[in-house]
């Protein structure tokens, strides 16, 4: 047996690879779910196939982030994993049927017939934004705090819904969308792109507005949060994050009104970075907010030894792949590129 | 309706409804995918179109069984945490690394891959396109080499001590990986996964030959599908056999359940067929066939088989439904053995493709392979109970802090969703069968009586030479 926990922080490492699986699925899967919300307002048919055809190499990979996120927990934070997972057992379950329905909808769209066609798109639709909305539910329900007494949960099979969690629900539907319309500006052409610019602008608006929101809002749901902004010298390094929040939305309503091809989508992962880390500064250093910090939910280091071995050496092996997809599948999608 | 059920009942019904609908989809995509590399590899070999009709024919199938693969296992990873917390915590840092390694080795490769496999033939080359499929069909091999380690794990536990909080925590892992009963389970579950394929391959392939359809594609594909299951029953069954074995050391009150075994026998008879009663606590109306058991179970004339009641009742497995599902699985392997029988005799006859009750029988035999799975993890995972980590955690004690009214609601909606969702998946693929392939016009090049007079073997080689020249 090896344990590599005399050298190095193992839960610190562990609830950093956690953080960034989940960063990842955000942006990945963001996109293909903000594809799905904005899905059935698309000018025709045609546009649909191709909005499909754009995302439809790469969905499946991407769903695999959230595997490895929930499977990270289940490995490194069995504590944590067992207490976060049945407070959150309705939104999740929401989660999963809405998964189910539009990964499905991939495969029925092209196999239903043209009449009964419009049931999966729907289930796309559907799927992608419930998914979209429950995953915000539950961003916010853990932002607030999860009621424990002790190591117990005592909170109701509702305690998740809150007016701050249903507002991040919408803002993260709000998010996916900019990043659903702004990779199809990257991706497709014509009538498809032109739409999807004008998607674009729309939902920039509302997400800057979400965003402004939230950042108001979250220090004010938590004594500590507030301190760690508001109290100086740690707000000294902090502002940094909203000053480059405020630049990166200029920066992305600019290319915007520009008509550019691959800044809007670029920029919005980038927004999506300074948000995730904001959050991120703020729920440190829990793990079940606000009461077990990382270190306290941490499973053995023997565990987390093995593991970060698998990952170390596996990871850039699939950073290395998903990377050469994404290369195969290059340029603007064409909408008669089906198997 | 609630009052009767505890949220330990409901989980419980909600898992094993959930993972039913699961293992049918990758018990089907394990084997599908190394037929399709086998396929594509023989296309690349040969050059001959039929092979690409053939893989562009089955890579449909592949796509709609793997979607729902994808979508259904996804709710499995989290319902171990929705429904299961307690068992979580306690065994997560035993088994998690092994569930966590097969997302990274596995599920990724999957999912990449899978991109390339279905809409990348016009982007890469046929050869990268080929390294595509591989890595599809290895990912799925290597997703059953964890998921059945750390299954196994379940049933025979060992490298692991138990801290004073009662939670497992690991001291071997070489232990752990390859516990007593992992390679014998793993072994038995992909040349079952094998011979679900080939059943289904050589099903499709025999109502093509009924119809007349697709003649020579059909003759290729359903002589390769059930030279597999020729070659592959024996094996299983020798595997299957080594497993019980295996079982009797470790878990002897499984197989007691398994063979309807209420008191010690020495030397034992095997059970046919009877009705176990857990009231009477014996096999009632038992066909039996003397010494049998004990030559099957301890290889000796007259070898001891454990009874059931050497265990309290609370200990004990559920009987009924282990011993019916063992009979199901096992009847199913020997419908397959004289499947395989009848087919080596007709091919080396040359009747096999002539022989209409045959390609009938084939077509009946399509589902076996997915009965057979099924019953056989029923056996396996209800012969485990009352455990849910064999001997040291109860399933009962394991459950969520989550009220019975969520897991009611949850259960209904999933078997509402799968039904309905899973349903439309299956009624596609038949679809898709009745369809047929995208036949080339190739075949006129071998004269204006192509349907009647298939492609052989011989003529996919020639077309090669032919090429060459």
């Amino acid at each position: 047996m090896f344990s590599f926990e005399e050298f190095i922080n193992l839960p610190l490492i562990w609830a950093a690879i956690i953080a960034i699986a989940v960063y990842i699925y955000i942006i990945l899967d963001g996109f293909d779910l903000g594809v799905g919300i904005i899905f059935p307002f698309a000018p025709s048919e045609e546009c649909r196939r191709k909005m499909l055809n754009s995302i439809a190499p790469f969905w499946d990979g991407n769903e695999t982030w959230l595997v490895l996120g929930g499977g990270g927990m289940f490995v490194a934070f069995p504590l944590a994993y067992s207490i976060i997972f049945p407070a959150f057992y309705i939104p999740l379950i929401v989660m999963l049927i809405s998964l189910v329905f539009r990964g499905v909808a991939f495969e029925f769209h092209y196999k239903a017939s043209a009449k009964r066609r419009f049931i999966w798109d729907y289930a796309f639709h559907f799927g992608s934004l419930m998914a979209a909305f429950a995953q915000g539910v539950m961003l916010g329900a853990f932002v607030q705090g999860i009621p424990m007494i002790g190591r117990d949960f005592v909170g109701t099979a509702f305690s998740w819904a809150s007016p701050f969690s249903m507002m991040t629900g919408v803002a993260v539907v709000m998010g996916y969308a900019l990043l659903g319309s702004s990779w199809l500006v990257m991706k497709t052409d014509s009538v498809t792109q032109k739409w999807a610019r004008k998607v674009t602008k729309y939902a920039v608006l509302y997400v800057i507005v979400f965003m402004f929101a939230v950042s108001m809002w979250v220090p004010f749901l938590n004594q500590e949060i507030y301190a760690k902004w508001f109290a100086w010298p740690s707000f000294g390094y902090l502002v940094i994050i909203p000053v480059l929040a405020i630049t990166i939305s200029i920066m992305l309503i600019r290319s915007i009104i520009n008509e550019r091809e691959y800044q809007p989508f670029l920029l919005t992962v980038l927004l999506f970075s300074v948000s995730y880390l904001g959050l991120a500064v703020s729920m440190f250093p829990w793990m079940v907010p606000h009461t077990i910090p990382y270190w306290e939910a941490a499973g053995t280091p023997e565990t987390q030894s093995l593991m970060l071995v698998g990952v170390v050496v596996v990871l850039p092996v699939i950073l290395a792949y998903t990377a050469f997809n994404y290369y195969v599948f290059k340029g603007k999608t064409n909408s008669d590129d089906i198997y | 309706m609630i009052e009767l059920f505890d949220t330990a009942v409901l989980s419980r019904i909600q898992f094993a409804f959930t993972i039913s609908v699961h293992i049918i989809f990758p018990a089907f995509t394990i084997g599908l995918a190394s037929w399709l590399a086998f396929i594509e590899g023989m296309w690349l070999k040969t050059k001959h179109p039929i092979y690409l009709e053939i893989f562009q024919f089955w890579v449909k199938i592949f796509a709609v069984t793997f979607g729902m693969g994808v979508v259904s296992g996804l709710v499995m990873v989290y319902q171990f945490g929705t429904n299961w917390a307690v068992f979580s915590d306690h065994v997560g840092n035993v088994i998690g690394p092994l569930l966590g390694f097969e997302v990274l080795t596995a599920f990724f490769l999957e999912a990449s891959f899978l991109g390339i496999m279905l809409f990348g033939m016009n982007r890469v080359g046929p050869k990268m396109h080929f390294a595509a499929t591989l890595f599809v069909a290895l990912g799925t091999l290597l997703s059953a080499f964890w998921i059945l380690s750390a299954n196994s794990f379940m049933h025979t536990p060992q490298g692991f001590e138990i801290a004073e909080n009662g939670i497992l925590v690991p001291t071997n892992w070489l232990e752990i990986l390859f516990n007593p009963s992992f390679p014998y389970r793993f072994f038995h579950m992909v040349i079952a996964a094998f011979l679900t394929t080939a059943l289904v391959v050589s099903g499709v392939s025999a109502w093509y030959l009924l119809k007349d359809r697709y003649v020579s594609h059909a003759r290729i594909m359903l002589v390769k599908a059930l030279f597999a299951v020729a070659i592959l029953i024996p094996i299983q069954i020798y595997v299957g056999d080594a497993s019980g074995l295996n079982t009797l050391e470790h878990q002897p009150e499984k197989i007691a359940a398994m063979e309807g075994v209420w008191e010690d026998e020495s030397p034992a008879a095997l059970v046919l067929f009877g009705i176990p009663s857990e009231k009477t606590q014996s096999t009632n109306y038992a066909i039996k066939i003397p010494h049998l058991a004990s030559l099957i179970l301890t290889h000796s004339w007259d070898g001891e088989v454990k009874g059931l009641k050497n265990w309290a009742r609370e200990d004990r497995p559920p009987v009924w439904p282990v011993f019916f599902s063992f009979r199901i699985m096992v009847g199913m392997g020997l419908l397959m053995l004289f499947t395989g029988i009848c087919a080596m005799y007709l091919y080396f006859r040359k009747r096999l493709f002539t022989t209409k009750w045959f390609q009938r029988w084939c077509v009946l035999m399509a589902p076996a392979g997915f009965i057979a799975i099924l019953t056989g993890w029923f056996v396996t995972e209800i012969g485990r109970q009352p455990y849910v980590v064999y001997g040291v955690l109860r399933t009962a004690d394991m459950v969520s802090p989550v009220t019975p009214h969520e897991v009611a609601w949850s259960l209904a909606v999933f078997v509402v969703v799968y039904f309905a969702v899973f349903g439309t998946g299956i009624y596609y693929i038949f679809r898709l069968i009745n369809k047929g392939m995208e036949v080339g016009q190739w075949q006129d090049t071998y004269g204006q009586h192509a349907l009647k007079n298939p492609t052989t073997i011989a003529d996919i080689f020639l077309f090669k030479s032919k090429k060459d020249k």
